[in-house]
Parts: structure tokens; C-alpha cells; sequence
């Protein structure tokens, strides 16, 4: 029987649970022996001229190997995203302008830790404040330009450059609001950390970096520091959560590698917390005007949305492909006939943006939900119902959508049906209809969103893998992808042990280390099993084909004949299964011929849209606007399911992740630029006793699109969630005259929602 | 100054900064990595380990104050066993993604269910709320500690 399908505990665990994980601060490699440490000096100001930088003081202080500045390290800046003006390039330690609070400006080296915050506080740096541009309407006017060579703070414009003033001609109804998709923290529980060594000739250097994507992270850094190709090693250890905010490298591990360059010797950095909230990229921040129009019968006619993208201080590849994402899935389930969609991404004094699980999608699911209830609430019609009544049809798949893209399969009415029967969904709207005729303090809302995202939307660039089979009879797989939680090294494993009839424990997955895996992806955008798994899938095929040929030599037999006991990992000839030969015999036969191994690079023709269903019911204290989330009900469907315990593990944290940005969860700037939820005691991040358990259904629609038949999981429980969250909590007081509330669904901002209604 | 903490049952005795805090003591003196550090404001929970048979976040107390204490990690929760009741619990629940959270949430659910040894799962939600996780939505943490309840997990 196959393993695959079936609930597999994960291998990672039992090491993680007894010892830790090895993260980069846990280290204790030979060639991190003396490591100095190095702690960054950030601006304390949004926006300024640096006019002097004064390190005379920190040079002098205890265990003070070195301080540097911009100045002093020979790094090449960061270029924004080939479509952004090359003047809005980042260095990486400002040099004359720092743009937001937590931004770098040099680099203390100390022998301990502690010596390190220490002196770094005695670097004085010189700052003329420039007028902070924070809010997205003053970034458009433009009366302060953080790039004033750039002549603009808009970096980057794309979808309709002209809006169809006759768009919503044919509709009886037209609903539109502005809605504010809050900037996030992502938060992954290990901040960002690295450690860098180099060889003593300095021809060669380690860098040991928290990272989602060790080989993207060896091209960006060997081009800043002016590497040639190979010179850089880039191991990822164990890495404590990512999130999006961990593909890039950033401009503090250029600095690193250059300093220890310098001093020849090795370093660590680990920052943080609450230098992490602020320096570590932020998410979402997309500011929108949505409008729907259709006709009272429920059927929707017309979508727009015009998108502002907060970029933070420096574009990043981000800052184009958050509202690109967030364009193609703008319609989402819907068979919409007329669909437009604008975007505009600034520049702020504010942190740099980047992605953050979902990155775009969210956004645009976010969207068209909102605006989903505004109208089914403005022609008054069940907000399933209206939903029902636009999906796009099961039959009508491969199906393009207005924007141009090709979603591959979905069974939109059937998740909703398997939501709204496990909901209960009738006794909700009694239960809801109840409360408000008796006025009860505690109103029920409840919440749907129906959701389609992208996974693996840059699906032509691929993932590699390679299997190895060793002459004992073990295996090792290789892959590109990269794990810091997803369970690779269990769902890899069980894809080989399928192909290979070798038990999972003889078989160790490896990753993010370019040494071993030169070519590699990495994980971000949901891809890791539907290219990287398929990668592993297609090289264990390879793999047995050659084996079978080896066994065919050996047991002297015709190749069709030679059967693979998957159940005994043993191959012999048909009907003579007393004669056979082991793996590891194969294996040693190949040794002379290159090894028996397979290497695959996967990609496919086109990305695959997971779907589904959630519904959020809340309880909201109409008194004190507090709101509870009391349960959730979830199908996603993302394909073929390989091991349910991961996917669901997925899903609840994705489901959670959404709750916490509809209920919790804000970034804070002030006027002036400065952040008011810069660390963890600040900033609302969600906890146990803020969430229900997750009731999840099962369904599984495959892909055509790899042999898996598997789609993306990893962002699709956070895309879903947040919209669900968020209607919920209209819904529970729209009888209040309550029309919308932004994100996130504060006690506060609940009952002033409220009040604001009474007094209309 | 010079401490002496029994942690995981070994007398350990290191001349120390004043100001070493607990967390770095384990981690960075003695090398046991197992307990992590994920904020500088004590709100996470990473950190938590066992002081004299209690939970207590790492954190948030100076080695200096640990003197004579008897300190125990996730590195010798099980003792001499392979794994604790809760650690196994973890496992058989996916109550753990990318494990960073992962050794101080063992020790904090251990620190719970030994002053309520069945509590609801209400209770077990707000008994951990001063354990931050980001990967797992807590759905699977808080099966597997009342899976754990049953099986011994108070040890
Ligand atoms: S490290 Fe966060 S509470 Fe101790
Ligand atoms: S498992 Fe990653 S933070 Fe909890």
C-alpha cells in the first residue's frame, strides 16, 4: 500500500523536541571558534541627513574590535526590481540620508554579546531631520521626496492607466469602500541571525544565514560583495519560521560578510526582538478602493480595485509583485464579466515592505470579500447565496479570468455546500436572529470568504532534487527547496520511499547548502511540494528505472522480467523472488559508473490555484465592542494531500495568521514615522487563548499539472481566514447599521463603529 | 561572581557577569541550546525552563539569581527516559513546526499540567498564553497537552 495519503508523524521531531534545533546563535562549528559579534547602530529617526557620524567613543569602549560605517565596507547597494528607478537603490548602511526608523548606519564589532549594545549606544551620529512622509496620501502629493533624483515617491504604476468611466453602466447596484489592508510584522519566532567565516586566504567564505532560500541568498550576496561565482558557501541551519520575510538576504548580511572580510575574522549577528520588528521587512500595507456593481438578482457585473502599495523606504521586488499578485487574483472565484484593476506602489519613511504569507493574495481576497457582503448586504440577499450565484462553474475548467491568468481545476459550490452543512448554517442565522431580538449584549456574527490563490506562481523557474542511493542501501535526497517548519525532510522522504520501497528511516533529506545543492529555488509562494516534491517524485522514478536496468545485469534477466518488491525493498526476476538483489547492491554495481542517482529539475507549464471555503463565526460584546472568535470551519483544497498531518499543521497556522491581521495585529507608525508597536509587548501577536480550535473538512481536487496531482498549502489557510474573520465581525452588528470596519477588528474600533452608527 | 546551579541534575559552577542572564548561562556557559530566545521584552515564552520544579522564563532573571537553584531544560526533561510524556505528546500531534518555540512551550505545558493536572481546553489556552508560537495557530499545542494530560504529562 502506498504511504502516501496516510498520517506520518514527522522525522524532524524527535530532535527538536529532546535538543533544540541547531538555529544559527546554537552553532558551534569549529570555524566559528573566536567569533566576534556584531551589533547594528540604527536611526532613531524616520527621515534625516546624516551629517556627521562620530565613532571615536564606541572604538574605545570594552571588548570594541571595530565599528564601521557605509563608508568603510565595500558593498555594492541593493538595486530595487529591474521596474524601479535605479535611484530608489538601498545602500547597505546609509551613508547620507537614513529613510525610517530602524534603518542601519554602522556595525560595532565586540568580543562578547553584551559589550556590544553597550558600545553601540556610543556611536553618535549627527542627524538634520527631513519632513517624514508616512501616510500614502502624502507619499502621492509629493511635497517631500525621499529620492528627490527620483523626481517622484511612486515607484512603480501597472494594470489600467486610464479607469472605464463605463464600467458599472449596466448595474442596478453599486457598492464602494475604501478598505485598509493593515502592515504586518511577520514575526517568524527566530529573528534574523547569521554567522560568516572565511578562509584564511579569504578566497573562500561560510555564511551560516537564517534563510529561506540559501542559493537566492549566495547570487544577491556575492554580487553586493563583489564574490566571484563560488566563492560564497550559504548554509541554512535549522530556521526558526520565515514567513516571506526570510527569501531575501538583507542588507545587514552583506555588512556582516564584508566586516569580518575586514578583520579576518569570523562573526556573528543575531538581532533583536525589537530591532526585528522594526528592520525585519513588514507585510501587506496595501491601501484600496474597491467597487462591485451587478444587478438585484444577486448576479455581480462588474469589479474594480485600485491598489496603493506601501513600499517602506526602499522598493523591493516586492513592491511590484505584492499588487501584481494581488491584480491577477482579483476577481477570485467569481465569473465576473468586467474586471479592472490599477496600482500604484510608493515610497515611505517607514520599514522597507516584502512579503508576508500570502503576499498579494491576501489582499485581493481581502477585497473581493469585503465587497462580496457589501453587495449581497446591499441588495439584501444571503451572502452565500450571492456567492453561489457568481462562482465560476466547475465545468469550466481551465477557466481565464479577466486579469489573464488560467486557473487549472476548483469545485467552488462544493466546498461552500461542505462548509455551510458542517457550520450548521441555518441554526447560525437562527441562533444570530435570536440574540438580536432580544437585544443580547453578546451578538453572534458569522463570516464567509471564498478564496482562490496562486501557488507557485513562478512556476517556470523550477526546483531541483536529486536521489542518491548509497552502497548500504540508504538514501539521500537533495533538494532546492528549503525548510523552517514545513516538514520536508518527512513529506520528501515519503515521496521516495513510495517510488523506492526503502523505508523512510534509511532515508535523510537535505537542503539549503550550497555546497551540496549548487542549484535551488527555495521556499516561498507555496511551491515547495508541487516543484520541489515533484522534483524528488520524478528523480526517485529515474532512479528505479536505472536500478532495474542494474538488476537486469545482474540477476542476468530481461528488464521487463525484473519486478521491485516494494514491500521488501528487494528486486528479483517475476516469479523468482528467492534470487535478489538489495539496493544496496545496486548501488555498488553503479559505483564505478557515477552512482546510482537521479537528478530532476521540475517545472510547470503553468502555477495551480488551490480554492476554498471558510466561515468565522464571532460573538461581539455590542458594549464594549470586544470580539471573540469562538469557532472556524475550513475546507482547503490543495490537490492530492501527501501527508494530512502537514497539511492540516498548514492550515491551522495559516488560519491563525488571518485571524490574528482581521482581529489583532497592526504595525503603527505615528506622524512622524516612528513605530508604535516596535516590540513584542506592543505589538498584539496572537496567542492561544485568543483562538478557538479549527474544525477542518477534507477535499481534494487534483492538478493536471504534476505528477503529484498537489497544489500549494502553505499560504492558503491565512488568505482564506482573514476575510472570514473580518465578516464576521460586520456581520454581527450590521443590524446596528454597521457597514464595514477596517482591520484589525479592535474592542475599540468595534465600539466606535457602533456608536458612529447610532448617532447617524 | 561565582554561581552554582544544578541544572539537569549536574552541579554546574562558573565565575559570571553580574548581569549574565539566566538564558545566556545555559545557552551560551554551559551550551545547552535547547532553550531559545525570542524576544527582548519577556513576552514570548521561548525561554522557559523549570526553577526548582516551576516554570519560569529565562529571561527574565539574572543567573546571579538562580544561585543554588536547581534548574531543569528541555535537554533533561526526560531524564533518563527518551522522551517525556509531553515531548512524545508534541510528536504524535504535529504540535511543532519549526521548533523554535517548541522547547520552552514543552516546558511551560509541563509547568501547567503539574498545578492542574486535567484542565479544559480553555484552560490549557489561557494557561499558555504567555507562550508566543507563530508556526502551528496553537490548535495542535494544545491537543497534544491534553493528550499529554493523560498520559503523565505532569511529571
Ligand atoms: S525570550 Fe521571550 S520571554 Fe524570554
Ligand atoms: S513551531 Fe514555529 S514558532 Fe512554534
Amino acid at each position: 500500500m502506498s504511504i502516501l495519503g496516510t498520517r506520518v508523524v514527522r522525522a524532524e521531531d524527535p530532535r527538536l523536541l529532546t535538543v533544540g534545533g541547531t538555529y544559527v546563535d546554537d552553532l558551534r562549528e569549529p570555524a566559528l571558534v573566536g567569533a566576534a559579534h556584531a551589533t547594528f547602530v540604527r536611526s532613531p529617526v524616520a527621515h534625516a541627513r546624516i551629517s556627521s557620524i562620530d565613532v571615536q567613543d564606541a572604538r574605545e569602549a570594552p571588548g570594541v574590535v571595530a565599528v564601521f560605517t557605509g563608508r568603510d565596507l565595500d558593498i555594492s547597494p541593493s538595486p530595487p526590481a529591474p521596474m524601479v528607478t535605479a535611484a530608489m537603490a538601498r545602500p547597505a548602511l546609509a551613508t547620507d540620508v537614513v529613510r525610517y526608523v530602524g534603518e542601519a548606519v554602522a556595525v560595532v564589532i565586540t568580543d562578547e554579546r553584551y559589550q556590544g549594545e553597550d558600545a553601540a549606544e556610543l556611536v553618535m551620529v549627527d542627524y538634520d531631520p527631513l519632513p517624514a512622509v508616512v501616510s500614502g496620501e502624502d507619499a502621492v502629493r509629493g511635497e517631500t521626496l525621499l529620492f528627490p533624483e527620483a523626481g517622484t515617491n511612486v515607484a512603480w504604476t501597472g494594470g489600467a492607466e486610464q479607469l472605464d468611466e463605463h464600467l458599472f453602466d449596466d448595474c442596478e447596484v453599486v457598492v464602494t469602500q475604501v478598505i485598509d489592508n493593515q502592515r504586518l510584522a511577520p514575526a517568524p519566532l527566530e529573528v534574523r541571525s547569521a554567522a560568516c567565516a572565511w578562509s584564511d586566504d579569504q578566497g573562500q567564505v561560510t555564511l551560516w544565514l537564517s534563510t529561506q532560500g540559501a542559493q537566492a541568498a549566495r547570487d544577491e550576496l556575492q554580487r553586493q560583495l563583489g564574490l566571484e561565482e563560488g566563492q560564497l558557501r550559504v548554509v541554512a541551519p535549522d530556521v526558526g519560521g520565515g514567513f516571506g520575510a526570510k527569501i531575501a538576504a538583507d542588507p545587514e548580511t552583506a555588512a556582516l560578510c564584508a566586516a569580518s572580510r575586514r578583520l579576518g575574522r569570523p562573526l556573528r549577528w543575531v538581532e533583536s526582538r525589537s530591532e526585528n520588528m522594526i528592520a525585519m521587512t513588514h507585510g501587506r500595507a496595501q491601501h484600496q478602493t474597491v467597487t462591485i456593481g451587478g444587478r438585484r438578482d444577486g448576479t455581480v457585473l462588474a469589479y474594480r480595485i485600485e491598489v496603493l502599495q506601501d513600499s517602506g523606504a526602499y522598493p523591493r521586488e516586492s513592491s511590484w509583485l505584492l499588487p501584481i499578485l494581488t491584480m491577477n487574483m482579483a476577481s477570485g472565484v467569481y465569473a465576473i464579466p468586467k474586471v479592472e484593476t490599477a496600482a500604484r506602489s510608493i515610497v515611505t519613511n517607514t520599514t522597507p515592505l516584502s512579503a508576508y504569507r500570502g503576499a498579494g493574495r491576501p489582499e485581493a481576497t481581502a477585497a473581493i470579500e469585503r465587497a462580496m457582503d457589501l453587495f449581497a448586504s446591499e441588495i439584501g440577499m444571503d451572502p452565500a447565496e450571492v456567492r453561489r450565484r457568481n462562482f465560476v462553474a466547475p465545468d469550466a475548467f481551465p477557466f481565464q479570468t479577466p486579469s489573464g491568468i488560467t486557473y487549472d481545476s476548483g469545485e467552488y459550490a462544493k466546498a461552500l455546500d461542505t462548509v455551510l452543512e458542517a457550520a450548521g448554517y441555518p441554526d447560525l442565522q437562527e441562533e444570530q436572529r435570536r440574540r438580536r431580538e432580544r437585544g443580547d449584549p453578546l451578538q453572534l456574527g458569522f463570516g464567509l470568504s471564498a478564496y482562490v490563490e496562486i501557488t507557485a506562481p513562478d512556476n517556470a523557474v523550477g526546483e531541483t532534487g536529486r536521489v542518491e542511493v548509497g552502497a548500504d542501501g540508504s538514501v539521500t535526497v537533495y533538494t532546492g527547496s528549503s525548510a523552517h517548519g514545513q516538514g520536508h525532510a518527512t513529506a520528501f522522504a515519503m515521496l521516495a520511499s513510495d517510488e523506492l520501497g526503502i523505508p523512510m528511516d534509511r532515508i535523510k533529506v537535505l537542503h539549503g547548502d550550497t555546497a551540496k545543492i549548487p542549484k535551488g529555488a527555495g521556499t516561498y509562494g507555496s511551491r515547495s511540494l508541487q516543484l520541489g516534491g515533484s522534483a524528488v517524485h520524478e528523480a526517485s522514478v529515474e532512479v528505479v528505472k536505472r536500478a532495474r536496468h542494474l538488476a537486469a545485469e545482474l540477476l542476468e534477466a530481461d528488464e521487463g522480467d525484473i519486478v521491485l518488491d516494494r514491500d521488501a525493498g528487494r528486486w528479483h526476476v517475476k516469479g523468482a523472488p528467492a534470487t535478489a538483489v538489495s539496493w544496496g547492491e545496486l548501488a555498488q554495481q553503479a559505483e564505478g559508473d557515477g552512482g546510482l542517482a537521479a537528478d530532476s529539475d521540475f517545472s510547470e507549464e503553468r502555477p495551480t490555484f488551490p480554492f476554498g471555503v471558510h466561515l468565522a463565526v464571532v460573538e461581539v460584546d455590542v458594549e464594549t465592542g470586544a470580539v471573540r472568535l469562538v469557532r472556524f470551519v475550513s475546507v482547503d483544497d490543495a490537490g492530492r494531500v501527501v501527508n494530512p498531518v502537514l497539511t492540516e499543521g498548514q492550515r491551522h497556522g495559516g488560519i491563525a495568521q488571518g485571524a490574528a491581521q482581521a482581529l489583532l495585529e497592526h504595525m503603527v507608525y505615528d506622524a512622524d514615522g516612528n513605530p508604535q508597536t516596535g516590540n513584542l509587548a506592543d505589538y498584539a501577536f496572537i496567542t492561544a487563548a485568543e483562538l478557538p480550535s479549527f474544525e477542518l473538512l477534507p477535499m481534494e481536487t487534483a492538478t493536471p499539472l504534476n505528477p503529484l496531482g498537489v497544489k500549494g498549502i502553505g499560504e492558503a489557510g491565512t488568505i482564506g481566514s482573514t476575510p472570514a474573520v473580518q465578516n464576521a465581525v460586520v456581520n454581527a452588528i450590521t443590524h446596528l447599521g454597521v457597514r464595514h470596519v477596517d482591520m484589525p477588528a479592535t474592542a475599540q474600533r468595534v465600539w466606535a463603529a457602533i456608536n458612529e452608527a447610532k448617532e447617524r | 561572581m561565582q554561581v552554582t546551579i544544578r541544572v539537569n541534575g549536574n552541579n554546574t559552577t562558573h565565575e559570571i557577569e553580574d548581569r549574565l542572564l539566566l538564558v545566556h548561562y545555559l545557552r551560551d556557559v554551559l551550551g545547552l541550546t535547547g532553550t531559545n530566545i525570542g524576544c527582548d521584552t519577556t513576552s514570548c515564552g521561548a525561554c522557559t525552563v523549570h526553577l526548582n520544579g516551576e516554570s519560569v522564563k529565562s529571561c527574565t532573571m539574572l543567573a546571579a539569581q538562580a544561585d543554588g537553584a536547581e534548574v531543569t531544560t528541555i535537554e533533561g526533561l526526560a531524564g533518563s527516559d527518551e522522551m517525556h510524556p509531553m515531548q512524545r505528546a508534541f510528536r504524535e500531534n504535529h504540535g511543532l513546526q519549526c521548533g523554535f518555540c517548541t522547547p520552552g512551550m514543552v516546558m511551560a505545558a509541563v509547568g501547567l499540567l503539574r498545578e492542574q493536572a486535567n484542565p479544559t481546553e480553555e484552560q490549557v489556552r489561557s494557561g499558555l498564553e504567555g507562550n508566543l508560537c507563530r508556526c502551528t495557530g496553537y490548535h495542535n499545542i494544545v491537543q497534544a497537552v491534553l493528550a499529554a494530560a493523560k498520559e503523565g504529562g505532569a511529571r
